[in-house]
């Protein structure tokens, strides 16, 4: 019974938008455009969970002295210095919020990111190996297409680039179409079992 | 010094405490680790707040916007209290209530939208004429008609993969091996372009507020 | 040779790093360039659509990245915008991803000032939403219904440039710079697929490859790939116009070369080791 109106609800979700696909009409029309507008702002509602998810965590870290709680108040420092200077001064260029965000946020995002291009250097090195004659073939398709989306590629010859592009338009299309229809098909197999409740696993968690 | 310069030297900072992690895991990596976290939570709370929530639900409800209230807004506000009702383990029940709309409402709009975009539409961007374009273009429709199928055969686990059912799905793990690579080459590409944009900020941004111009 | 190789299989992961580091930062210091040939190809079509459209059309960019993605995806940002506004074409910027929405402006205001193009008659940013697939869906029947106001505040009824768009039927042509999801996929199954909008975009080279399906299709105008997709249009957009400034892509595509020759040099050193001391090994013992 606990679960009763949580599917009913999914259900009922679920069925709408699939008659508001086929029936642009009132009053279809109108209930599905409200059920988008109302699921903005849930949707919304999940990201306050997770912040509040993370201080929660941290907190909890610093208050039972947990390895490595001395960063818990970077955490929640750095957290209540940009909600500070969003809600203050507010979103507009120039202001502290985007002094903050230009400044330390976008670096940090950035260079976290690029930290990837060490790894894949060191994984490039230790881990790819031409072990069976596919494996070779990946490799060699992946050495076409770092040497055909540079310009040294065409340099060094210069029918590179249109290997390169030829492989894209047609075996890797050919590979990732495969795989598209693959995941589609999953997709709307999932999508049929959450509407009509038989995949619930969503729902678990405590009561 | 203005506060230009001091910006870019507090983005320098940051970078170089964060490429220490290189040499070895140390306390300024997991300072600068820790600060990224919690300033990019707050830095999406902040937006959904002023770009979803203020002009989507309380303008609407008050009626700030048009001047019209509109109280069916507090379904979707109840809903969204549900969805932090997670956060008190004796209600957290009610949160189910929140995620059924999100996953019946997601499941419903990409049940169809994925049938027709990412099945339909490739299945008929695979029907194509094997003659009337060349012998290039009768080469490239014919790897990609067969390269769908066999790629579509091998991810058919029902039926063994023996026999022509097995040589198919050899073929078509070729197929997917060449589309494998040429994804490994542009995931290699795409590592190496964020390197090249934080030096480029290092050289040319940061190197300069010291007098070195490169 | 052997003792050689057994060195190199135990090298320490810093010399890796190390090495990868001046393959990026040398071809940059020495301000290395190669000549950046445009053939034809996705970035191509991208660039004569947007030509081809009458100008004046109004084109909604979505960006939906963040700065983790930025280096690829900002170049194409600034590089697309300043190709829109030398055409005389109006933009309606929008993001998923919330610090889209500020990436954005910072694109929006540079390139905007240098051509004197004005916000709210030339460009509008209405900032972060959430929401990806049904956000679009409500768009296609009112899109102040997502966004009432832009990202400043300001009443989207109060802003002359959106007068006459109402809907996404009213937009010429999307153009959506996708770091994943939501992204390029949402924008062709609902913008495209379901309301008839050109769908054209740019993306991580990591998802290039998966978008290739719908340029076959014809579900996306065109499409540029990572660095080197941005390096192509900014070379593109220069194309007769050489008082327009460099971009930032086109000087990195030099380190960019070196580093895809080291990295294959890694993997073949890695493999000549692999196949000289494991494999000989394995056959010793069996």
């Amino acid at each position: 019974m606990r679960l009763f109106l949580p599917l009913l609800v999914t259900f009922l979700c679920g069925i709408l938008m699939i008659l508001h696909f086929f029936v642009p009409h009132r009053p279809i029309s109108t209930l599905g455009d409200g059920l988008t507008e109302w699921y903005m702002i849930v949707a919304s509602a999940a990201i306050f969970l997770g912040s509040a998810n993370l201080i929660q965590v941290h907190v909890h870290r610093i208050s039972t002295k947990a390895r490595n709680w001395q960063y818990s108040p970077v955490v929640l420092g750095g957290f209540a210095a940009m909600m500070v200077a969003g809600l203050v001064w507010g979103l507009e260029e120039n202001r502290p919020f985007d002094y903050m965000f230009q400044n330390m946020v976008v670096p940090m995002g950035a260079t976290m990111f690029s930290l990837l291009a060490f790894f894949v250097a060191s994984a490039a090195f230790r881990a790819f190996r031409a072990s069976n004659w596919r494996a070779t073939l990946l490799l060699t398709s992946a050495f076409i297409v770092m040497l055909g989306r540079v310009p040294l590629g065409g340099l060094i010859w210069k029918r590179i680039p249109e290997i390169s592009e030829w492989m894209m338009q047609v075996p890797n299309m050919a590979g990732q179409r495969a795989v598209m229809i693959g995941a589609a098909l999953g997709v709307v197999s999932t999508s049929l079992r959450m509407i009509f409740g038989i995949e619930r696993s969503y729902l678990g968690g405590t009561d | 010094m203005n506060w230009e310069v001091i910006g870019i030297w507090l983005g320098a900072v940051l970078t170089l405490m964060l490429y220490s992690f290189l040499y070895r895991d140390n306390p300024f990596y997991k300072f600068a680790e820790h600060l990224f976290v919690g300033m990019s939570a707050a830095y999406w709370v902040i937006y959904s707040i002023y770009n979803v929530l203020k002009p989507n639900f309380w303008d609407e409800l008050t009626g700030a916007g048009d001047g019209t209230p509109d109280y069916l807004m507090i379904i979707p506000g109840v809903f969204g209290l549900f969805m932090l009702a997670r956060l008190i383990p004796r209600i957290a029940g009610l949160s189910r209530l929140a995620l059924a709309m999100i996953v019946g409402t997601g499941a419903g709009l990409s049940l169809v939208s994925t049938l027709q975009t990412n099945c339909l539409s490739q299945i008929e961007g695979t029907i194509v004429p094997l003659t009337g374009s060349g012998t290039m273009g009768f080469i490239n429709n014919l790897i990609i008609v067969v390269g769908v199928v066999c790629g579509l055969v091998y991810f058919f686990f029902s039926k063994p993969h023996d026999g022509i059912t097995g040589k198919a799905a050899g073929a078509g793990i070729t197929v997917l091996m060449v589309a494998f690579g040429a994804s490994f080459g542009y995931t290699v590409m795409a590592r190496v372009s964020l390197l090249i944009g934080q030096a480029q900020f290092l050289l040319f941004d940061w190197l300069p507020t010291m007098g070195i111009n490169l | 040779m052997r003792k050689l190789l057994e060195k190199l299989d135990k090298v320490d992961r810093r010399i890796i790093y190390l090495l990868m580091a001046l393959s990026v930062f040398l071809p940059l210091a020495l301000r290395l360039n190669y000549p950046i040939p445009v053939g034809s190809g996705p970035s191509r079509d991208l660039f004569d659509t947007i030509d081809s459209l009458p100008a004046g059309s109004v084109v909604l960019m979505s960006y939906d990245y963040d700065p983790s993605t930025m280096p690829e995806l900002q170049p194409m940002a600034v590089a697309l915008t300043q190709h829109l506004f030398s055409r005389g074409h109006r933009i309606l910027a929008m993001a998923f991803w919330p610090q889209g929405a500020s990436l954005s402006q910072e694109a929006l205001t540079a390139v905007g000032d240098s051509l004197g193009a004005v916000q709210y008659r030339d460009w509008v940013n209405l900032g972060y939403t959430v929401g990806a697939g049904v956000s679009i869906v409500r768009m296609g029947s009112s899109i102040r219904a997502v966004y009432p106001q832009d990202r400043d505040g300001t009443p989207c009824d109060s802003i002359p440039m959106l007068r006459h768009v109402q809907n996404l039927r009213d937009i010429d042509l999307v153009i959506c710079l996708s770091a994943g999801d939501p992204g390029i996929h949402a924008w062709v199954m609902m913008a495209h697929d379901r309301f008839g909008v050109p769908v054209g975009g740019g993306c991580t080279a990591v998802s290039a490859p998966e978008f290739y399906t719908y340029l076959g299709t014809g579900q996306m105008v065109g499409l540029l790939g990572g660095l080197k997709g941005a390096a192509d249009y900014e070379t593109m957009v220069r194309e007769g116009r050489e008082n327009t400034p460099a971009g930032l892509a086109t000087p990195g595509m030099a380190a960019q070369s070196i580093a895809h020759l080291v990295i294959m040099g890694f993997i073949v050193i890695g493999n000549i080791t692999y196949l000289i001391l494991h494999r000989r090994g394995r056959g010793e013992a069996r």
